[in-house]
């Protein structure tokens, strides 16, 4: 569904993308992790032509998402629901416009039509009979949540997580977490995350990928890479003190 | 799409290079900033569509109805100071009388539209800017390209409309607070009845005059509103980076005018 092909991304003289190619299947979660500056939410962004590549190319289904322009991008980006790390609402629109938004401004659907796809998809994320508030009076993982609302509004094919859970706390990134893993089978999506949170990606991931170094040095099913003796996984996982799935499926439990 | 990635560029090698890549990057800017002016331009005939209304609305408030305290304030003292100015100076020649005309005829076609534009890049325009920098650096404009929602239809043409339709408007106020301030230190100061004012005022003073400077008014708006949004827009670096825009949309802003001004004049008393 989503194709990278030798995807190389320079900022100034640091490579932060080197070659990379790997794809993404129809109705998977598919969560690239790596360290800080790794490259993750270069390649997240490279998915909906907020950075472009400097060689190489990005498709979606048949179409070059680098290449595209005008209508032809804007029919593309139509099968994203994007999550941003900051949830990018609108401070002056209430929750219930915020995910009201693209409904409003896209499509010629009736008032109260919205209404009740917005209080559905409200619900969906557990965050019933907040529509009145302002994104300023919620918490951060509240505001996520509505993030994650209006990504879904649309009914788009793939949802796009920047750092879904980065900056919450352990328990409220494990409702997100679940909240990721229950959308995807709820809603059928396919799903892309990134994330440094290997518990996260080894509990929704249906495909984890490690990028290091402008590289994807591994890609595999989460009990695969658990597995893996590929030295920057290794690290990686001793440094977030992981040894098999059982840690995994203990952190959710609790 | 307006969000562009962030332009990284290796440290030029010597002075003459990096005076060079200003000169690119300031050509690139206008350009970019002319072509967003015309994009939202384009997008005016959606003005009174369910999906932008509530939004012009919005503007005309802000920009018109809450602009006014200020406006208000620099327009009675600007006429005031002019007469008050002049009417000393020309008093040595027992002149003074002619005040009426001259603050009436600078008002029209300069101080008006100048002060009006002055006050509103310092308030409308630097909001604009920091709104629109707090959004960019927030990733909100970016999720509003990834929704398909324009930012020149949404954002940018609401501001557009209501600062060139409202600083004609809040010029004219200008003009006449201006003129009713010089009659008040007319009368006051310089024992020069209203009714003598008025009637130096109004003998001199041409529809020229008015036109010119409400012609004015109105490219100052296109210029405040192009310059902020495209300085909030290109905002990167989090507070800094909008503090600068803001700073920026202040400082081009009251340059542009300042040299806009002289060059419309030019053209129509020339």
């Amino acid at each position: 569904m989503i194709r990278f092909e030798n995807v190389t991304k320079r900022f100034g003289a640091k490579v932060v993308l080197d070659g990379v190619t790997f794809e993404i299947e129809k109705g998977e979660t598919f969560v690239i992790v790596g360290q800080s500056g790794a490259g993750k939410s270069v390649s997240l962004r490279h998915m909906i032509r907020l950075l472009t590549p400097e060689s190489g190319r990005v498709w979606v289904e048949e179409d070059c998402v680098n290449e595209a322009s005008g209508r032809e991008l804007e029919r593309i980006l139509a099968h994203f629901g994007v999550l941003f790390q900051s949830a990018a609402l609108l401070q002056w629109l209430s929750v219930e416009d915020n995910v009201c938004l693209p409904l409003r401004q896209k499509t010629r659907m009736p008032d109260d039509e919205i209404r009740t796809r917005v209080a559905e998809r409200l619900a969906l994320v557990g965050l019933e009979g907040v529509g009145d508030k302002m994104p300023a009076d919620l918490s951060g993982g509240m505001r996520k949540r509505v993030g994650l609302a209006r990504a879904i509004v649309t009914d788009p094919e793939i949802i796009l997580y920047d750092e879904p859970t980065s900056g919450l706390d352990p328990v409220i990134s494990r409702q997100i977490d679940l909240l990721i893993d229950d959308l995807r089978r709820r809603l059928g999506v396919t799903s892309v995350v990134v994330t440094h949170d290997l518990y996260s990606a080894l509990h929704i991931g249906t495909r984890v990928a490690m990028l290091h170094d402008g590289h994807m040095v591994h890609c595999s099913a989460p009990e695969d890479f658990i597995a893996s003796d590929h030295p920057v996984v290794r690290d990686f996982l001793q440094a977030q003190g992981i040894d098999s799935m059982a840690d995994v499926r203990k952190a959710f439990k609790q | 799409m307006i969000t562009r990635e962030p332009q990284i560029f290796d440290p030029p090698p010597q002075p003459f290079a990096a005076m060079g890549r200003a000169v690119i990057q300031t050509c690139q800017g206008t350009g970019r900033g002319l072509m967003m002016l015309l994009g939202a331009a384009a997008q005016v005939p959606f003005l009174f569509s369910r999906r932008n209304r509530d939004d012009v609305m919005r503007q005309l408030y802000l920009v018109g109805i809450k602009s006014l305290g200020v406006v208000t304030v620099v327009a009675l003292f600007t006429g005031m100071i002019l007469a008050l100015q002049t009417g000393l100076a020309l008093r040595r020649w027992g002149q003074e009388s002619s005040i009426g005309m001259l603050v009436t005829i600078s008002m029209l076609r300069e101080m008006g539209p100048f002060m009006t534009g002055l006050v509103i890049a310092a308030s409308v325009g630097s909001a604009i800017a920091a709104q629109m920098g707090t959004m960019a650096v927030s990733e909100e404009i970016a999720a509003l390209d990834v929704m398909g929602i324009s930012p020149l239809r949404y954002l940018m043409m609401p501001r557009l409309v209501a600062l060139a339709f409202m600083m004609p408007l809040l010029t004219v106020y200008t003009n006449l607070l201006g003129i009713l301030g010089g009659a008040m230190v007319g009368a006051t100061q310089l024992g020069i009845t209203l009714e003598a004012y008025f009637d130096n005022a109004f003998r001199y003073a041409e529809n020229k005059d008015l036109y010119v400077g409400l012609f004015k008014a109105f490219l100052f708006g296109l210029i405040i509103v192009t310059v902020a949004t495209y300085q909030g827009v290109t905002a990167t670096e989090g507070a800094v980076g909008v503090g600068r825009a803001t700073r920026r949309t202040v400082i081009i802003s009251f340059l542009l005018i300042l040299v806009v001004g002289y060059f419309v004049t030019r053209m129509f008393y020339q």
